[in-house]
Protein backbone atom coordinates (compact mmCIF):
# COMPACT_ATOMS: atom_id res chain seq x y z
CA UNK A 1 0.00 0.00 0.00
CA UNK A 2 1.81 3.13 -1.21
CA UNK A 3 -0.54 5.48 0.51
CA UNK A 4 -2.69 5.35 3.60
CA UNK A 5 -4.64 7.94 5.52
CA UNK A 6 -5.71 6.80 8.96
CA UNK A 7 -7.10 8.49 12.05
CA UNK A 8 -3.81 8.68 13.90
CA UNK A 9 -1.23 8.44 11.14
CA UNK A 10 -0.75 8.52 7.39
CA UNK A 11 1.96 7.45 5.02
CA UNK A 12 2.91 8.04 1.43
CA UNK A 13 5.66 6.71 -0.81
CA UNK A 14 7.05 9.40 -3.10
CA UNK A 15 10.33 9.45 -5.03
CA UNK A 16 11.77 6.55 -3.07
CA UNK A 17 10.97 8.07 0.31
CA UNK A 18 8.21 6.84 2.61
CA UNK A 19 6.90 9.62 4.83
CA UNK A 20 5.03 8.47 7.92
CA UNK A 21 3.13 11.38 9.50
CA UNK A 22 1.69 11.16 13.02
CA UNK A 23 -1.43 13.24 13.55
CA UNK A 24 -3.41 12.21 16.59
CA UNK A 25 -4.60 14.88 19.05
CA UNK A 26 -3.19 16.12 21.35
CA UNK A 27 0.38 14.86 20.89
CA UNK A 28 0.28 11.48 19.13
CA UNK A 29 -0.24 9.44 22.30
CA UNK A 30 0.12 5.78 21.38
CA UNK A 31 -3.01 3.85 22.34
CA UNK A 32 -4.91 0.98 20.75
CA UNK A 33 -5.84 2.83 17.57
CA UNK A 34 -2.35 4.16 16.86
CA UNK A 35 -0.93 0.72 17.53
CA UNK A 36 -3.34 -0.85 15.02
CA UNK A 37 -2.35 1.69 12.39
CA UNK A 38 1.35 1.23 13.13
CA UNK A 39 0.85 -2.52 12.65
CA UNK A 40 -0.77 -1.78 9.31
CA UNK A 41 2.24 0.33 8.40
CA UNK A 42 4.69 -2.40 9.39
CA UNK A 43 2.75 -4.89 7.24
CA UNK A 44 3.22 -2.52 4.29
CA UNK A 45 6.93 -1.97 5.03
CA UNK A 46 7.96 -5.11 3.21
CA UNK A 47 6.39 -3.88 0.00
CA UNK A 48 8.59 -0.72 0.07
CA UNK A 49 11.81 -2.77 -0.07
CA UNK A 50 12.29 -2.43 -3.80
CA UNK A 51 10.84 1.01 -4.32
CA UNK A 52 12.10 3.05 -1.35
CA UNK A 53 15.47 3.87 0.16
CA UNK A 54 14.39 5.98 3.12
CA UNK A 55 11.66 6.30 5.71
CA UNK A 56 10.91 9.60 7.46
CA UNK A 57 8.80 9.69 10.59
CA UNK A 58 7.46 13.06 11.68
CA UNK A 59 4.58 14.67 13.52
CA UNK A 60 1.96 17.08 12.25
CA UNK A 61 0.91 18.00 15.77
CA UNK A 62 2.08 21.33 17.15
CA UNK A 63 3.04 20.23 20.72
CA UNK A 64 5.59 17.73 19.50
CA UNK A 65 6.69 14.48 17.95
CA UNK A 66 4.95 12.11 20.37
CA UNK A 67 4.14 12.18 24.08
CA UNK A 68 4.41 8.39 24.42
CA UNK A 69 1.89 5.78 25.50
CA UNK A 70 -1.73 6.85 25.96
CA UNK A 71 -1.71 6.77 29.75
CA UNK A 72 -5.37 7.72 30.04
CA UNK A 73 -6.36 4.72 27.92
CA UNK A 74 -3.98 2.46 29.85
CA UNK A 75 -5.39 3.61 33.18
CA UNK A 76 -9.05 3.25 32.21
CA UNK A 77 -8.50 -0.19 30.68
CA UNK A 78 -6.63 -1.38 33.76
CA UNK A 79 -9.56 -0.26 35.95
CA UNK A 80 -11.96 -2.43 33.99
CA UNK A 81 -9.94 -5.58 34.48
CA UNK A 82 -8.78 -7.82 37.32
CA UNK A 83 -5.09 -7.28 38.15
CA UNK A 84 -3.93 -10.48 36.47
CA UNK A 85 -6.00 -9.77 33.39
CA UNK A 86 -4.69 -6.21 33.31
CA UNK A 87 -1.10 -7.45 33.34
CA UNK A 88 -1.93 -9.92 30.56
CA UNK A 89 -3.42 -7.05 28.56
CA UNK A 90 -0.34 -4.90 29.15
CA UNK A 91 1.96 -7.74 28.11
CA UNK A 92 -0.04 -8.30 24.93
CA UNK A 93 0.10 -4.57 24.15
CA UNK A 94 3.88 -4.48 24.76
CA UNK A 95 4.50 -7.59 22.63
CA UNK A 96 2.62 -5.92 19.79
CA UNK A 97 4.39 -2.56 20.08
CA UNK A 98 7.78 -4.29 20.33
CA UNK A 99 7.01 -6.15 17.11
CA UNK A 100 6.31 -2.81 15.42
CA UNK A 101 9.41 -1.14 16.85
CA UNK A 102 11.66 -4.09 15.96
CA UNK A 103 10.33 -4.12 12.39
CA UNK A 104 11.07 -0.41 11.90
CA UNK A 105 14.44 -0.82 13.63
CA UNK A 106 15.41 -3.67 11.26
CA UNK A 107 13.87 -2.20 8.09
CA UNK A 108 16.29 -2.32 5.14
CA UNK A 109 15.54 1.37 4.49
CA UNK A 110 17.48 4.17 6.17
CA UNK A 111 15.11 5.61 8.73
CA UNK A 112 15.01 9.19 9.99
CA UNK A 113 12.97 10.65 12.83
CA UNK A 114 12.32 14.37 12.33
CA UNK A 115 11.35 15.56 15.79
CA UNK A 116 10.13 18.76 17.44
CA UNK A 117 8.66 19.65 20.82
CA UNK A 118 7.64 16.86 23.17
CA UNK A 119 9.50 13.62 22.41
CA UNK A 120 8.71 11.75 25.59
CA UNK A 121 8.50 8.14 26.72
CA UNK A 122 7.18 5.96 23.91
CA UNK A 123 7.67 8.88 21.52
CA UNK A 124 11.35 9.01 22.43
CA UNK A 125 11.45 5.24 21.96
CA UNK A 126 9.91 5.56 18.50
CA UNK A 127 12.62 8.08 17.57
CA UNK A 128 15.26 5.70 18.96
CA UNK A 129 14.37 2.93 16.53
CA UNK A 130 15.32 5.23 13.67
CA UNK A 131 18.84 5.31 12.23
CA UNK A 132 19.08 9.10 12.45
CA UNK A 133 17.32 11.68 14.59
CA UNK A 134 17.03 15.22 13.27
CA UNK A 135 15.69 17.62 15.87
CA UNK A 136 14.44 21.17 15.76
CA UNK A 137 15.94 23.24 18.54
CA UNK A 138 12.68 23.26 20.51
CA UNK A 139 12.62 19.45 20.76
CA UNK A 140 12.66 18.02 24.26
CA UNK A 141 13.41 14.43 25.21
CA UNK A 142 12.47 12.59 28.38
CA UNK A 143 11.86 9.19 29.92
CA UNK A 144 9.31 10.11 32.61
CA UNK A 145 8.29 6.51 33.36
CA UNK A 146 9.91 6.30 36.79
CA UNK A 147 7.51 9.01 37.92
CA UNK A 148 4.77 6.44 37.40
CA UNK A 149 6.65 3.62 39.09
CA UNK A 150 7.51 2.04 35.74
CA UNK A 151 10.41 1.73 33.34
CA UNK A 152 10.17 2.62 29.64
CA UNK A 153 8.32 -0.25 27.96
CA UNK A 154 8.71 0.25 24.21
CA UNK A 155 12.37 -0.78 24.05
CA UNK A 156 13.84 2.48 25.30
CA UNK A 157 16.57 1.32 27.66
CA UNK A 158 18.13 -1.38 25.45
CA UNK A 159 18.12 0.96 22.46
CA UNK A 160 19.49 3.89 24.43
CA UNK A 161 22.23 1.59 25.77
CA UNK A 162 22.98 0.56 22.22
CA UNK A 163 23.58 4.18 21.21
CA UNK A 164 24.93 5.92 24.33
CA UNK A 165 27.16 5.43 27.34
CA UNK A 166 25.64 3.76 30.37
CA UNK A 167 26.18 6.83 32.60
CA UNK A 168 24.04 8.98 30.31
CA UNK A 169 21.35 6.31 30.21
CA UNK A 170 21.29 6.17 34.02
CA UNK A 171 21.02 9.96 34.23
CA UNK A 172 18.06 10.10 31.84
CA UNK A 173 16.29 7.11 33.32
CA UNK A 174 16.86 7.60 37.05
CA UNK A 175 16.26 11.35 37.22
CA UNK A 176 13.37 11.38 34.75
CA UNK A 177 14.53 14.82 33.66
CA UNK A 178 13.91 16.22 30.24
CA UNK A 179 16.67 17.64 28.07
CA UNK A 180 16.83 19.74 24.96
CA UNK A 181 18.05 19.11 21.41
CA UNK A 182 21.44 20.73 21.98
CA UNK A 183 22.14 18.39 24.88
CA UNK A 184 20.82 15.47 22.81
CA UNK A 185 23.32 16.32 20.11
CA UNK A 186 26.16 16.71 22.63
CA UNK A 187 25.59 13.20 23.98
CA UNK A 188 25.45 11.73 20.48
CA UNK A 189 21.77 10.99 20.25
CA UNK A 190 20.77 13.55 17.64
CA UNK A 191 22.64 13.89 14.36
CA UNK A 192 21.44 17.38 13.38
CA UNK A 193 19.85 20.28 15.26
CA UNK A 194 17.98 22.74 13.06
CA UNK A 195 15.90 25.90 13.52
CA UNK A 196 12.35 25.76 14.76
CA UNK A 197 10.06 24.15 12.19
CA UNK A 198 12.92 22.99 9.96
CA UNK A 199 13.33 19.34 11.02
CA UNK A 200 11.20 17.83 8.25
CA UNK A 201 12.89 19.91 5.56
CA UNK A 202 16.33 18.83 6.84
CA UNK A 203 15.17 15.20 6.99
CA UNK A 204 13.96 15.39 3.38
CA UNK A 205 17.30 16.85 2.31
CA UNK A 206 19.07 13.99 4.09
CA UNK A 207 16.78 11.46 2.40
CA UNK A 208 17.74 12.94 -0.99
CA UNK A 209 21.41 12.48 -0.12
CA UNK A 210 20.74 8.83 0.81
CA UNK A 211 19.27 8.17 -2.63
CA UNK A 212 22.79 8.49 -4.12
CA UNK A 213 23.97 5.27 -2.49
CA UNK A 214 23.42 1.67 -3.44
CA UNK A 215 20.44 0.44 -1.45
CA UNK A 216 21.79 -3.03 -0.76
CA UNK A 217 25.10 -1.63 0.53
CA UNK A 218 23.29 0.80 2.83
CA UNK A 219 21.12 -2.03 4.16
CA UNK A 220 24.18 -4.24 4.76
CA UNK A 221 25.98 -1.41 6.58
CA UNK A 222 22.95 -0.81 8.75
CA UNK A 223 22.57 -4.48 9.64
CA UNK A 224 26.27 -4.61 10.56
CA UNK A 225 26.37 -1.56 12.84
CA UNK A 226 22.89 -1.60 14.36
CA UNK A 227 22.17 -4.97 15.96
CA UNK A 228 18.80 -5.32 17.66
CA UNK A 229 19.16 -6.21 21.37
CA UNK A 230 16.38 -8.83 21.35
CA UNK A 231 17.37 -10.49 24.64
CA UNK A 232 17.29 -7.21 26.58
CA UNK A 233 14.06 -6.19 24.88
CA UNK A 234 12.41 -9.40 26.11
CA UNK A 235 13.71 -8.74 29.61
CA UNK A 236 12.32 -5.20 29.48
CA UNK A 237 8.80 -6.54 28.87
CA UNK A 238 9.13 -8.92 31.84
CA UNK A 239 10.34 -6.17 34.20
CA UNK A 240 7.63 -3.77 33.02
CA UNK A 241 4.91 -6.36 33.67
CA UNK A 242 6.33 -7.19 37.13
CA UNK A 243 6.35 -3.50 38.04
CA UNK A 244 2.88 -2.88 36.65
CA UNK A 245 1.36 -4.86 39.54
CA UNK A 246 2.69 -2.40 42.13
CA UNK A 247 0.07 -0.17 43.79
CA UNK A 248 2.36 2.81 43.15
CA UNK A 249 1.75 2.43 39.42
CA UNK A 250 -2.01 2.71 39.72
CA UNK A 251 -1.56 5.70 42.03
CA UNK A 252 0.85 7.33 39.57
CA UNK A 253 -1.45 6.74 36.62
CA UNK A 254 -4.45 8.05 38.57
CA UNK A 255 -2.54 11.20 39.52
CA UNK A 256 -1.65 11.76 35.87
CA UNK A 257 -5.19 11.11 34.59
CA UNK A 258 -6.89 13.23 37.25
CA UNK A 259 -4.52 16.16 36.86
CA UNK A 260 -6.31 19.34 35.85
CA UNK A 261 -3.39 20.33 33.68
CA UNK A 262 -4.05 19.55 30.03
CA UNK A 263 -0.57 18.06 29.70
CA UNK A 264 0.78 17.16 33.15
CA UNK A 265 4.31 16.45 32.01
CA UNK A 266 6.33 18.18 34.71
CA UNK A 267 7.30 16.00 37.69
CA UNK B 1 35.67 34.43 24.06
CA UNK B 2 34.88 35.52 27.60
CA UNK B 3 31.36 36.76 28.01
CA UNK B 4 30.70 39.37 30.63
CA UNK B 5 28.71 37.84 33.47
CA UNK B 6 25.10 38.94 33.47
CA UNK B 7 23.77 40.55 36.61
CA UNK B 8 20.71 38.95 38.26
CA UNK B 9 18.67 41.96 37.15
CA UNK B 10 19.77 41.52 33.53
CA UNK B 11 18.88 37.84 33.66
CA UNK B 12 15.46 38.65 35.09
CA UNK B 13 14.80 41.29 32.41
CA UNK B 14 15.86 38.97 29.62
CA UNK B 15 13.60 36.19 30.92
CA UNK B 16 10.59 38.49 31.04
CA UNK B 17 11.36 39.90 27.58
CA UNK B 18 11.69 36.40 26.16
CA UNK B 19 8.51 35.13 27.83
CA UNK B 20 6.53 38.16 26.63
CA UNK B 21 7.73 37.72 23.05
CA UNK B 22 7.26 33.94 22.97
CA UNK B 23 3.77 33.93 24.44
CA UNK B 24 2.74 37.23 22.82
CA UNK B 25 1.94 39.01 26.07
CA UNK B 26 2.61 42.77 26.38
CA UNK B 27 5.94 43.13 28.21
CA UNK B 28 4.58 45.84 30.50
CA UNK B 29 2.07 43.35 31.94
CA UNK B 30 4.87 41.22 33.42
CA UNK B 31 6.45 41.89 36.81
CA UNK B 32 9.17 39.89 38.61
CA UNK B 33 6.87 38.41 41.25
CA UNK B 34 4.07 37.43 38.88
CA UNK B 35 2.82 33.86 38.86
CA UNK B 36 3.89 33.22 35.29
CA UNK B 37 1.46 30.33 34.83
CA UNK B 38 -1.36 32.83 35.37
CA UNK B 39 0.12 35.91 33.71
CA UNK B 40 1.21 34.05 30.62
CA UNK B 41 -1.79 31.70 30.72
CA UNK B 42 0.37 28.62 30.16
CA UNK B 43 0.17 24.95 31.12
CA UNK B 44 3.04 22.59 31.94
CA UNK B 45 3.62 21.74 28.29
CA UNK B 46 4.12 25.40 27.42
CA UNK B 47 6.33 25.71 30.48
CA UNK B 48 8.61 23.12 28.89
CA UNK B 49 8.64 25.30 25.78
CA UNK B 50 9.66 28.27 27.90
CA UNK B 51 12.36 26.18 29.59
CA UNK B 52 13.79 25.17 26.21
CA UNK B 53 13.72 28.80 25.02
CA UNK B 54 15.55 29.91 28.16
CA UNK B 55 18.13 27.12 27.95
CA UNK B 56 18.83 28.00 24.31
CA UNK B 57 19.02 31.71 25.07
CA UNK B 58 21.29 31.51 28.11
CA UNK B 59 23.23 28.42 26.89
CA UNK B 60 22.57 26.59 30.14
CA UNK B 61 21.04 23.28 31.07
CA UNK B 62 18.34 23.50 33.69
CA UNK B 63 16.87 20.18 34.87
CA UNK B 64 13.10 20.52 34.98
CA UNK B 65 12.95 19.24 38.58
CA UNK B 66 14.72 22.46 39.60
CA UNK B 67 11.61 24.28 38.43
CA UNK B 68 9.34 22.27 40.68
CA UNK B 69 7.32 24.74 42.72
CA UNK B 70 8.78 27.72 40.85
CA UNK B 71 6.06 29.97 39.51
CA UNK B 72 7.49 33.50 39.56
CA UNK B 73 10.04 35.15 37.26
CA UNK B 74 12.33 36.23 40.08
CA UNK B 75 12.91 32.67 41.38
CA UNK B 76 13.21 31.38 37.83
CA UNK B 77 15.90 34.01 37.20
CA UNK B 78 17.83 32.96 40.28
CA UNK B 79 17.79 29.30 39.14
CA UNK B 80 19.20 30.32 35.78
CA UNK B 81 21.70 32.75 37.30
CA UNK B 82 23.13 29.90 39.39
CA UNK B 83 24.07 28.07 36.19
CA UNK B 84 25.58 30.95 34.22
Amino acid sequence: MEQFHGESLSWELKNGVVELALHREPCNEIGGLTLEELEKFVSALDSFKDSAHALLIHSQMKPGFCAGADLRELYHRSLELERKEAVRGVRDYLERIHKVMNAIDAAPLTTIAAVHGVTFGGGFELALVCDLIIADKMARFCFPELRLGLIPGFGGIPRLKRDLGNAVVRDLLLTGRSFNATKAQQIGLVSQVVSEGEALRAARATATQLSKFDRRTAAAAKEFIKPIPYEELRREIDIFCELFLQPAVQAGLRKFVESEDAQPYLP
Amino acid sequence: MNEIMKTPQQTLEEIMNLAAAHFKVPREKLTPDDDFFKTLGIDSLQTLDLLTKLENHFHVELPDYELQGVSDFRTLASRIQSRL
